[in-house]
């Protein structure tokens, strides 16, 4: 048997064993208050960066549509985003603070949810030898829809943006042209209809987690932001799809 | 020698508790106690062993005072003491009702209920304290329940007559607790607790007379520690189960208020055990543990058996007039309601008979179909929803459709280490509190009690008087491993664990408890007799001696080994049941929880001897046999009256 | 009932653990899973092998001691404590995996023992009301409106078992710690010190290395008081408004 020897042997502060005052497992790290080193301020960063994409989403969905309307519309949509906030605004300023935004929302939620996700992963690093079925489906279709959708955006801009990658004659100007170029093609549809049902899915438990993480979330409330989650991501999804849709079906040409 | 050879010492008195009227005497005693110079007080450490409601309070109360705390508790958690499964609420005189409550009718109800078996003294200073108790927990964010109003809720418990028990639904002692455990978890932060988890107190450090330290084994690492401190305090809990069954926790043991017996501290009635009447009953031989349900199910259920021996008849096929209301036929005016120990006692009378019901035939119904029909269903849901749903997870039996079935279980023990007014037990610096001791309680508890004295003590009474000890033994000489009386137990502690791992017999712990449980049941449960309780005397040396041939602990000392802790806590049971069945012997009366069947009225009912047995027991020991040493009883407020429910 | 075990075995922190498999016969429905473990252990220990750790206590369900894993589900396949999941609820011839919680911040001790001392680290960071003995107001100089004491009552009744941390696929200690936040902040009593509570449990419950929450809900299922989900929001708003608060 072991047997520890006190080795303070003063009567006011006899001691024990070394167990005595650290704790069986010390913290990892240090408590602190800060901001963006709590999960829930990484939380609150990926909430406020996904509400600023959803926004953007619901804009950019609104215009696309107007691809039904005939080249002229849609090119004069586009033609507007460029001089938006005339005449106050510089040519492209507008569109440019625009992106400026979005692309620090874009870095903002992939720095804060790569984080997350690091975090996580290390706080359960053993998986349990009983594999149930259905665990963990919405993060896990959060994490692998963040990354699709992260790689379809890059795919996106040097497709209609840039025209890096585009089929055919890119045209500067003439997007209703280059959307019908980048339909016509098998995987042009395949890889934007695939990324849209990825958007609807991220949207729909995004939107949700948003509330919650920034409390607005309670059980009163539960029902009608479930709603609006599913109501968002079905309107995203569907006025997304109708475009490559009208190309296909050539209601769009 | 055996303990039938005990011989009767001098008397003992309680030499702290002032004169006076009773409702000054705490003042007095407060008064006169001497006081610590707060700026000294950091200087003076205090052990601490256990963390449910009286230590838990006690260890946060001591280190806000600026005292350095030496915490100690087996579980993982100081939060999962098992004060926490308390469930029907904590009584106090504060007459919110204005139903005529009061600290002396609370003071009169607790005396009158321990069968005057309790110091007036310590009980009406309990009664004066409740009020204090619910102001704190409040304070602390414990969520009584409330009326619409905003105001604290109560309900009357235990057969009492006026409204006075609080409650956090059926959780109360769980609420208190995290109350205490909170406190204790704020002086942890602090650095004024220094609380050790999974740490078992082996054994009390004895110097020059004066308790000065603990010996524990770290439950993980197997390592044997020793602390030492100024005053030790030991607020370990009850002994039910040395029963093997009863509604303790199963880790709940005795080792550190019998090791510190052995040690010179006098052990005070050790046979009054509460057997509570409405637990859930066994099933099988693999039985671990008993549950308990709320007393509160006898204001609406009616309790029958059928009225032949051995009418193994589901219950709904038993006509009425073939059913026997037994609590209603015996006891007309207070049926179903009789108190704690009258109702369990009837019980096992009914299922000697052979009448009982399920599974071996140690059980009664419990009937709601009256109270459904009379409220119907949704209001007996309303009142006792939580209860029937955690009986049907157990018995897989829904009680809205069948009539529960509930037989007695060993609840608590009202007996413990002497103490005196300060709660100090015979050996200076030891202080024993909550149901570690003996004081308040008499020989029977009423309901909702227990939550009472355990935080009384904690918060209120222990941290006021351990001053007076602690200001008159300001500067002890410092102790270490090296002192011989260290050296002795720490030898003793290791040998004794050696010894339990070297047996390597054919035979588990549990199965030694088991056995030890069953005789006690048999002999020194609900109903006692002389030649029941000589028939045990014989039994339990036996089992103790075939113990320590044919034990089998596996694994080592070095590691965590939950068989050497239960081997170690059986050790200590197989010495303890001897003392309570010597006690029960010695006392040839019967009151509250101890019923001698030699001592009833013609009408079947407990006979209390004043005469005779007016005193508290307190048991010394010796390495041969024990020594009783007696504590006069006086009654100078309320006068002994023999109790009658018929 | 013969049963097919299972288990997760593990000497101590310091060595690798493995599944191991055991067969056990005569259980009765009737046994609580704990007792079915009870009986195992018997027949290991008279068969001369260790028998499995596993913590327990009061086995009604309220020290929260209790934490096994089975089948994948903390506490198994019912929604209560494992202390009182009963037999009756598998089938004669089950195979039945038994692990212990799994989350870096809850490390293995042995076999299906972990550390959970980081839960009561989080309590000690702000857990609590700063009310030394002595100070009470009297009890009825505050009164709180019931649905207030009801809602604390229900985040108050948390047994800390740590289920929720097991069932989270990021170990996360988000439900544990709103319980214990919205219990108090929700009281008058607990209204001083709201801010620094939460700022302070949050902090701590981080350094602890639990993940954070993806809100799968996982926890509320799992836990065997019913703590319920939207419990998480309320700390986020609490915590959201501490820092505008405190700076």
């Amino acid at each position: 048997m072991a047997l520890a020897s006190s080795k303070d042997t003063a009567t006011s502060k006899g001691s024990a064993s070394a167990r005595d005052t650290a704790p069986a497992r010390p913290p990892s790290r240090t408590p602190t208050r800060g901001f963006w080193s709590s999960t829930i301020g990484k939380k609150t960063v990926m909430a406020a960066s996904g509400l600023i994409m959803l926004a953007y989403l619901v804009a950019h969905v609104a215009g696309n549509l107007k691809v039904f309307f005939g080249p002229e519309e849609f090119n004069g949509y586009a033609h507007w985003l460029r001089v938006m906030g005339a005449p106050i605004l510089h040519h492209e300023w507008g569109l440019w603070l625009a992106r400026i935004v979005l692309l620090a929302a874009v870095g903002a939620h992939a720095v804060s949810a790569y984080q997350l996700s690091r975090r996580d992963l290390k706080a359960r690093p053993t998986r349990y030898a009983h594999r149930r079925k259905g665990s963990s489906y919405a993060t896990r279709t959060m994490r692998w829809g963040g990354i699709i959708l992260a790689l379809f955006i890059v795919w996106h801009v040097l497709d209609l943006t840039t025209g890096t990658v585009h089929p055919g004659g890119f045209e500067e100007g003439r997007p209703y042209q280059n959307v019908i170029d980048t339909f016509s093609t098998w995987y042009g549809n395949t890889i934007y209809i695939v990324a849209m049902l990825a958007v609807g899915l991220h949207v729909r438990h995004g939107f949700w987690s948003a509330a919650q993480t920034l409390g607005v979330g309670n059980a009163r409330r539960e029902r009608l932001l479930r709603r609006t989650a599913d109501v968002l991501a079905l309107a995203l999804t569907a006025g997304f799809i109708a475009v490559p849709v009208g190309v296909m079906t050539g209601v769009v040409n | 020698m055996s303990y039938l050879d005990f011989r009767t010492g001098e008397p003992i008195a309680d030499a702290k508790a002032p004169a006076g009227p009773i409702a000054e005497r705490w003042d007095t005693r407060r008064f006169e106690a001497k006081l610590v110079n707060p700026a000294n007080r950091r200087k003076h450490r205090i052990i601490v062993v256990g963390t449910g409601l009286a230590g838990g309070s006690a260890g946060a109360t001591l280190a806000e005072q600026g005292y350095h705390v030496v915490q100690f508790c087996f579980q993982d958690s100081p939060r999962r003491a098992h004060s926490i499964a308390a469930q029907g609420g904590i009584n106090a005189a504060k007459n919110y009702r204005n139903d005529g409550d009061s600290i002396h009718r609370l003071f009169y109800d607790t005396v009158k209920g321990g069968d005057f078996r309790a110091r007036e003294s310590n009980v009406h200073r309990l009664a004066q304290i409740s009020v204090e108790i619910i102001d704190q927990c409040v304070a602390q964010g414990v969520p009584f329940a409330r009326e619409y109003g905003g105001l604290l809720d109560t309900r009357s418990f235990g057969g009492v007559q006026v409204s006075r028990t609080f409650y956090a639904r059926g959780q109360t002692g769980q609420q208190l607790l995290l109350g205490a455990y909170q406190a204790l978890s704020r002086q942890i932060a602090a650095g004024n607790v220094e609380m050790h988890a999974r740490t078992e107190m082996l054994d009390l450090i004895v110097v020059d007379g004066r308790a000065r330290g603990i010996v524990a084994r770290d439950l993980i690492t197997g390592e044997i520690t020793t602390h030492y401190a100024d005053a030790v305090v030991l607020a370990s809990g009850g002994y039910g189960n040395v029963f093997y069954l009863s509604t303790n926790a199963m880790n709940s043991n005795a080792t550190a208020v019998w090791r510190a017996h052995r040690r010179g501290a006098y052990f005070a009635n050790p046979c009054f055990t509460q057997i509570h009447p409405t637990c859930i009953p066994r099933t099988g031989d693999h039985q671990s543990k008993l549950t308990l349900m709320s007393e509160s199910l006898r204001n609406d259920g009616r309790i029958w058996v059928p009225k032949a021996k051995g009418d193994t008849r589901p219950a709904a096929e038993i006509p009425e007039d073939e059913r026997d209301y037994y609590l209603e036929r015996i006891y007309p005016s207070f049926g179903n309601l009789v108190p704690r120990d009258i109702a369990s006692r009837a019980a096992k009378n009914v299922c000697d008979e052979g009448r009982g019901v399920g599974p071996g035939g140690q059980g009664v119904y419990l009937d709601f179909a009256d109270a459904i029909a009379r409220m119907g269903r949704a209001a007996v849901e309303a009142r006792y929803g939580n209860l029937f749903d955690m009986y049907e997870r157990i018995t897989a039996e829904n009680p809205y459709e069948v009539p529960m079935r509930i037989y007695p279980a060993v609840h608590y023990t009202m007996g413990g280490l002497w103490v005196d007014y300060d709660l100090q037990t015979t050996v200076p610096g030891l202080f024993a509190i909550g149901e570690a001791n003996f004081s308040d309680h008499g020989a029977n508890r009423l309901g909702a009690s227990a939550l009472m004295q355990g935080l009384a003590d904690g918060y209120f009474v222990l941290p006021a008087t351990i001053n007076d000890y602690l200001a008159r033994h300001p500067a002890a000489e410092p102790v270490t491993d090296e002192h011989p009386a260290v050296r002795e137990v720490l030898a003793e502690t290791e040998d004794r664990l050696n010894l339990l791992l070297s047996v390597d017999g054919d035979r588990t712990p549990d199965s030694f408890h088991r056995e030890l449980g069953e005789v006690m049941w048999e002999f020194c449960g609900m109903a006692r007799t002389e030649e029941g309780l000589r028939t045990a005397l014989r039994r339990i040396p036996e089992i103790r001696e075939e113990f320590w041939r044919r034990i089998k602990v596996p694994g080592t000392g070095e590691e965590f080994n939950q068989s050497l802790e239960k081997a170690n806590r059986i050790v200590d049971y197989l010495e303890l049941a001897e003392l309570m069945c010597l006690d029960a012997l010695n006392r040839a009366e019967s009151c509250g929880g101890h019923f001698r069947e030699e001592s009833q009225t013609p009408d079947g009912e407990a006979a209390r001897r004043d005469d005779a047995y007016a005193y508290a027991a307190a048991w010394e020991f010796t390495p041969e046999a024990p020594v009783l040493h007696k504590e006069e009883l006086t009654f100078e407020y309320v006068h002994p009256t023999q109790r009658s429910y018929a | 009932m013969k049963l097919n075990l299972r288990v997760w075995r593990q000497k101590n922190a310091g060595t690798e653990g493995a599944m191991a498999t055991y067969e056990v016969d005569g259980i009765s429905p009737d046994m609580s899973f704990l007792e079915m473990l009870d009986t195992l252990n018997e027949d290991l220990i008279l068969r001369g092998e260790d028998p499995v750790a596993f913590d327990h206590d009061c086995r009604e369900g309220i020290c929260g001691a209790c934490s096994l894993v089975i089948d994948g589900d903390a506490h198994g396949p019912e929604r209560t404590t494992t202390c009182q999941l009963h037999m009756r609820s598998f089938r004669d011839g089950d195979t039945i995996d038994v692990e212990p919680w799994r989350a870096s911040a809850f490390p293995v001790v042995k076999d299906l023992v972990v550390d959970r001392s980081a839960f009561d680290r989080i309590i000690q960071a702000g857990g609590y009301v700063s009310a030394p003995t002595g100070s009470a107001p009297e009890a009825h100089a505050t009164p709180v409106p019931k649905a207030d004491a009801d809602s604390a009552f229900e985040h108050a009744e948390c047994i800390g078992c740590g289920a929720c941390v097991a069932a989270c696929p990021n170990g996360s200690a988000m439900l544990f710690t709103s319980a214990k936040i919205n219990h108090l902040n929700v009281l008058p009593q607990g209204a001083p010190e709201r801010e620094t509570r939460v700022l302070d449990m949050v902090a701590q419950m981080d350094a602890e290395g639990f993940g954070g929450c993806t809100l799968t809900g996982e926890c509320a299922t799992a836990c065997p008081k019913g703590i319920p989900l939207p419990s998480i929001a309320a700390m986020n708003k609490e915590w959201l408004r501490a820092r505008r608060k405190v700076r």
